[in-house]
């Protein structure tokens, strides 16, 4: 479904990419490991056109990322960014419904509410923070109604990144069950970026370390244990000794 | 001597590549316009925002100004016993030069700095790029309705500050310089020119237009983090002032140098 072939990106002298290549097949959950600062988010954006490689390509559905109607192809993508980026100029249903408000997917305002508040539901938040603004939410919160902004339109492909990052271990859970659940009944493809090595396994299909700018290991998450790999090793242990230095 | 001529040079190349950066930005600007989707609702907020929300800095702004304009003809005219200008000098003063200039600038002040911290600090925070995942373009959705807001607004405003500046001197003139309230709106109107009155409006819309576009440009171009945010709004209200300024100049060459 999404093909990364040698993919290269540099910010000035700092060369995070170096050559990615990943497969993510259609309906399956893939997540994303690797150190702070590798360019797992990176990846991601290259996907969306955030960020624009310096070289190799990225296919969706076999046809490049970059070509075609813009505003179709990002009509099917739904993204959790790292840092929420709440609209905090809207009250959060419409963060959440933003998608349904304008554009192609454009429905009455009761309905788009209707369904925002359905959507937070499922992120775990009350009807009540509706009609809150994000910055009245506790970072946590601002989280999932990112969740659920990225979930909203019902989107073919979910990226996450780092849905579980400062939540509690019950919400964290939940968030877990509802990705899979994404995943498994809507059938929906979800590339996830997490340091959380429970929710790598209660959420992937697949799993990728990413280091040093390529893919160091990928494959299914039950192999993860026993690749053999040392920086996999290392990384999923979290031990500072190993191949991977911790001054990076 | 060559380092010197080479520094004057890179910055003389620095600032042409900034007007073609804000040029090509005005003109993206100008196509996102007339292609839908247009939104309506930003629209209405930044009419609001732009111009209602400004009316009071606008009012004070033409009222002292024109107060002072009358004191300081009299004042002046006096030294060669044309004190009975005062209606005719305030009048095409304000409705010429200092409406359209101040109006302009506290616009700047108040609107493009708040514009370019807003669109900056979305950009720092990775809304403008949830924008883009939404599907909803960023100049169609941020600076497409500030600059249109801009543009409608803006010229009203001068219009209103033109009136109140006039007001504003008309008090000073009939309660402590001693004119008489009828002559002195007589002789308001009947002096004023309808190209005078044009010309302040066409002003009010080449500000307005300055002014949002810049800061939409600014923010839209900040750096990284909270130094970013603040880098970009200075520049703006610095661009969008001289701009302004400069905009003045030649537009008072277009309407009143033959
Ligand atoms: N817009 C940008 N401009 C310059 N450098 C950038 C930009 N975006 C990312 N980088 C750099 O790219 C590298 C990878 O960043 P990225 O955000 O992808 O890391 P990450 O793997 O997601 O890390 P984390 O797990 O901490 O989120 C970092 O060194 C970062 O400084
Ligand atoms: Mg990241």
């Amino acid at each position: 479904m999404i093909r990364y072939e040698d993919v290269h990106k540099s910010f000035g002298p700092n060369r995070v990419l170096r050559g990615l290549t990943l497969d993510v097949p259609r309906g399956e959950s893939m997540v994303i490991i690797g150190g702070s600062g590798t360019g797992k988010s990176v990846a991601l954006k290259c996907v969306l056109g955030l960020v624009e490689p310096d070289a190799g390509t990225i296919l969706v559905d076999g046809r490049p990322a970059a070509e075609g109607d813009r505003e179709a192809f990002l009509a099917r993508f739904g993204m959790l960014f790292q840092g929420g980026a709440l609209f905090d100029s809207l009250p959060v249903w419409q963060n959440v419904a933003f998608r349904l408000m304008r554009g192609a997917l454009k429905r009455p305002r009761a309905d788009a509410r209707e369904i925002a508040i359905e959507k937070l539901r499922r992120v775990g938040l009350t009807p009540e923070v509706a009609d809150r603004f994000p910055a009245e939410l506790s970072g946590g919160m601002q989280k999932r109604v990112g969740l659920a902004r990225a979930i909203a339109a019902d989107p073919a492909i979910i990226f996450f990144d780092e849905p579980t990052t400062g939540l509690d271990p019950i919400m964290a859970g939940v968030i877990n069950d509802l990705i899979r659940e994404i995943v498994v009944e809507m059938g929906a493809t979800a590339v996830t970026i997490t340091h959380d090595m429970t929710s790598v396994r209660a959420i992937a299909d697949r799993v990728a370390m990413l280091h040093g700018g390529i893919i160091r290991w990928t494959g299914p998450v039950a192999e993860m244990d026993t690749s053999g790999d040392p920086y996999l090793d290392q990384f999923i242990h979290g031990r500072a000794e190993g191949p991977i230095a911790a001054v990076r | 001597m060559t380092r010197l001529l080479g520094g004057i040079g890179a910055q003389v190349l620095a600032v042409l590549a900034a007007v073609g950066r804000v040029a090509i930005f005005a003109a993206v600007t100008l196509r996102h316009l007339v292609t839908p989707p247009f939104y309506g609702r930003e629209f209405l907020g930044a009419l609001l925002n732009i111009g209602w929300l400004s009316l009071p800095v606008v009012g004070l702004t033409a009222v002292f100004t024109g107060g002072a304009l009358a004191l300081q003809i009299y004042a002046g005219g006096s030294r060669f016993d044309a004190e009975a200008v005062v209606p005719q000098i305030v009048a095409i003063g304000m409705v010429r030069e200092l409406g359209p200039v101040l109006v302009g600038l506290m616009i700047a002040a108040r609107v493009t700095s708040s514009i370019a911290a807003e669109i900056a600090t979305m950009k720092v925070t990775e809304q403008i790029d949830a924008l883009v995942t939404l599907s909803t373009h960023p100049m169609k959705y941020l600076t497409v309705p500030r600059v249109l807001a801009g543009l409608v607004t803006v010229p009203l405003l001068v219009g209103v500050g033109d009136i109140i500046g006039i007001f504003g001197g008309y008090q000073v003139a009939v309660r402590s310089l001693g004119f008489n309230p009828a002559t002195y709106l007589q002789n308001t109107v009947d002096f004023l020119e309808p190209l005078d009155v044009l010309s302040s409006l066409v002003k009010g819309a080449a500000f307005g237009v300055i002014a949002t576009l810049m800061g939409c440009y600014s923010g839209m171009n900040s750096g990284r983090g909270a130094q970013g945010v603040g880098a970009a709004t200075k520049s703006s209200v610095e661009a969008a002032s001289v701009l302004i300024l400069a905009a003045n100049f030649l537009l008072t060459g277009v309407f009143f140098s033959a």
